[in-house]
């Protein structure tokens, strides 16, 4: 492919002894809406800190726009937004001076700033409540906030770690709805996970599956429906990953993690 | 620039919107004016020095900036804890910009924190001479820039607010000890005031003093230089390691 805009070879990480990224090769082309999909624990969070410079990776190259987060951070930094899987607001600042914030990190001229702040609090349903503290907000609303902050800016790549996590229908219907005017029109590519698979199969142009750290599938969402003889995305996931549950192999760390996330929803 | 600004000012809400932490942070220097300040007064003036107060109110008003500085920095563990120091590791702007941002803000807290101290120990009785004070905040400030540096490369190394008692018992508790703000420096045992000279506490302490009208150890020269070069060291390590967390 050779117009990739996300190139990452042989990918790896290790925890200890544990290995959480086992060799990951991919690529992402310019413009294209890329699902990274896999059960809980796959590595596809650690994977995206790799790429996004908040960890250095064991092994392995990526390239983000030709540049290397491990040598050039800064160049890397330019090129992507994300909206991260944890919570990643401040808690004492309203949803305005969030995204106040995070407009003037991402140097969005103020005028741009305002009207696209405007727009996507109003995408979102938080323009009423953009005075109030963070603090105040429910769970589903800080998710919408962090979309919403992270669409402020218009990068070449979009990371959305599980974003749509814990929102209703409508809401997630109204986001995916933007991002992918987004990915049309501005021609952002977009890099995203999920455990929703008729969104994955809904959005995506290609996709790619990992479990415990390496990629065990690769293709558009109907090539890996027909690969699997499935008549949905999800069918294929749960024949391509096996049955088995999650927590029965994970660490306790793990099981503490998804206690943890499972308490804060 | 912007980012610098936005940093600051980020710190600066937070504050103020933390009455209890503003109101909780004045406790400790209350309870030293009243406590040593009037309970040890008599032996002091006793020993013909004068009024302990007057002595004694510049090490508690920095006794507030030391406390509140190094605080502030470690607030990053916070950060890291609520999620929210990813969004600025992750943000174009180069990580010591973000971390002197951070720092002038929290530097700025603290000071605000010791004009406070200031104004309860002038109810107290303390009477400085204030044609020097702008001086007195230029020392505010350096001590303040120091210590939110110091607690900021710390906190950079931390991962949890574990080691938070440790910290405040066996490096933010002696550094105020032994500084002198408690006692004069003249005629200290060697080893004290070996542990003394070692200490910038004490040079910000001398300066404040000295730019109060009263007698200078160091003299407020080499006061100035060592508090500088201190900030200036701690801000470029504090940098250093800011640039290298990994979360
Ligand atoms: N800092 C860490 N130290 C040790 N192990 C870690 C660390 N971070 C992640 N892991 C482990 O790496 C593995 C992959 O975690 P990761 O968060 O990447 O999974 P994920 O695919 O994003 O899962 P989920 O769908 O639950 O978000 C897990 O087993 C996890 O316990
Ligand atoms: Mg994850």
């Amino acid at each position: 492919m050779k117009n990739s805009i996300i190139q990452v070879e042989n990918l790896t990480k290790k925890f200890g002894d544990f290995t959480a990224v086992n060799g990951v090769s991919f690529t992402v082309e310019k413009g294209s809406i890329f699902g990274f999909l896999g059960p809980n624990g796959a590595g596809k969070t650690t994977s995206i800190k790799m790429l996004t410079t908040l960890l250095k990776p064991t092994g392995g190259q990526v390239l983000l726009d030709g540049k290397d987060p491990v040598t050039d951070q800064a160049g890397v930094r330019r090129t992507f937004g994300i909206v991260f899987q944890d919570p990643s607001l401040d808690d004492e600042l309203t949803a305005q001076e969030n995204m106040e914030f995070h407009g003037v990190l991402y140097k969005v001229p103020p005028l741009l700033r305002k009207s696209r702040t405007e727009e996507l609090l109003k995408v979102v349903e938080l323009w009423d409540r953009r005075n109030d503290l963070v603090k105040q907000f429910s769970g589903g609303m800080k998710r919408r906030l962090e979309i919403a902050r992270g669409l402020l800016h218009h990068p070449q790549i979009l990371f959305l770690d599980e974003p749509t996590v814990g929102l209703d229908p409508q809401t997630r219907n109204h986001i995916w709805n933007y991002i992918r005017n987004l990915n049309k029109k501005e021609k952002i590519t977009v890099f995203f996970t999920t455990h929703y698979m008729e969104e994955a199969d809904r959005v995506a142009d290609q996709v790619t599956i990992v479990d415990h750290g390496k990629i065990i599938a690769q293709g558009t969402p109907a090539a890996l429906k027909k690969k699997a003889r499935a008549k949905t995305l999800e069918d294929a996931f749960i024949r391509l990953t096996g049955h088995n549950l999650r927590d029965e192999d994970a660490s306790n760390a793990e099981t503490m993690r998804m206690m943890k996330k499972m308490w804060r929803r | 620039m912007s980012a610098i600004y936005i940093m600051w000012l980020r710190q600066l809400k937070r504050y103020f919107r933390s009455k209890p932490r503003m109101i909780g942070s004045l406790g400790q220097p209350l309870i030293f004016l009243l406590a040593f300040g009037f309970g040890f007064g008599k032996i002091y003036s006793q020993s013909g020095r004068g009024d302990y107060l007057q002595f004694l109110a510049p090490g508690v008003i920095s006794m507030g900036v030391l406390f509140t500085g190094v605080f502030s920095g470690i607030e990053i563990i916070w950060d890291r804890q609520f999620g929210f120091l990813k969004e600025t590791l992750v943000a174009p702007v180069p990580r010591l910009t973000i971390m002197i941002g951070r720092t002038l803000g929290g530097a700025t807290v603290a000071m605000m924190q010791g004009i406070v101290v200031f104004a309860l120990a002038f109810l107290f009785g303390f009477r400085p001479q204030l044609q020097a004070l702008p001086l007195a905040l230029v020392f505010m400030f350096l001590i303040a820039l120091l210590f939110t540096a110091f607690g900021t490369a710390l906190a950079s190394q931390l991962s949890d607010m574990q080691a938070f008692p440790l910290i405040m018992n066996f490096l933010v508790m002696p550094l105020f000890f032994l500084s002198g703000a408690m006692f004069p420096l003249e005629g200290l045992p060697s080893g004290m005031a070996l542990v003394t000279t070692l200490n910038p506490l004490s040079y910000g302490i001398d300066g404040l003093r000295a730019s109060l009208g009263m007698a200078s150890f160091y003299g407020m020269g080499t006061d100035f230089l060592v508090l500088s070069l201190c900030s200036a060291f701690l801000l470029v390590v504090g940098g250093y390691l800011f640039s290298k967390i990994q979360i």
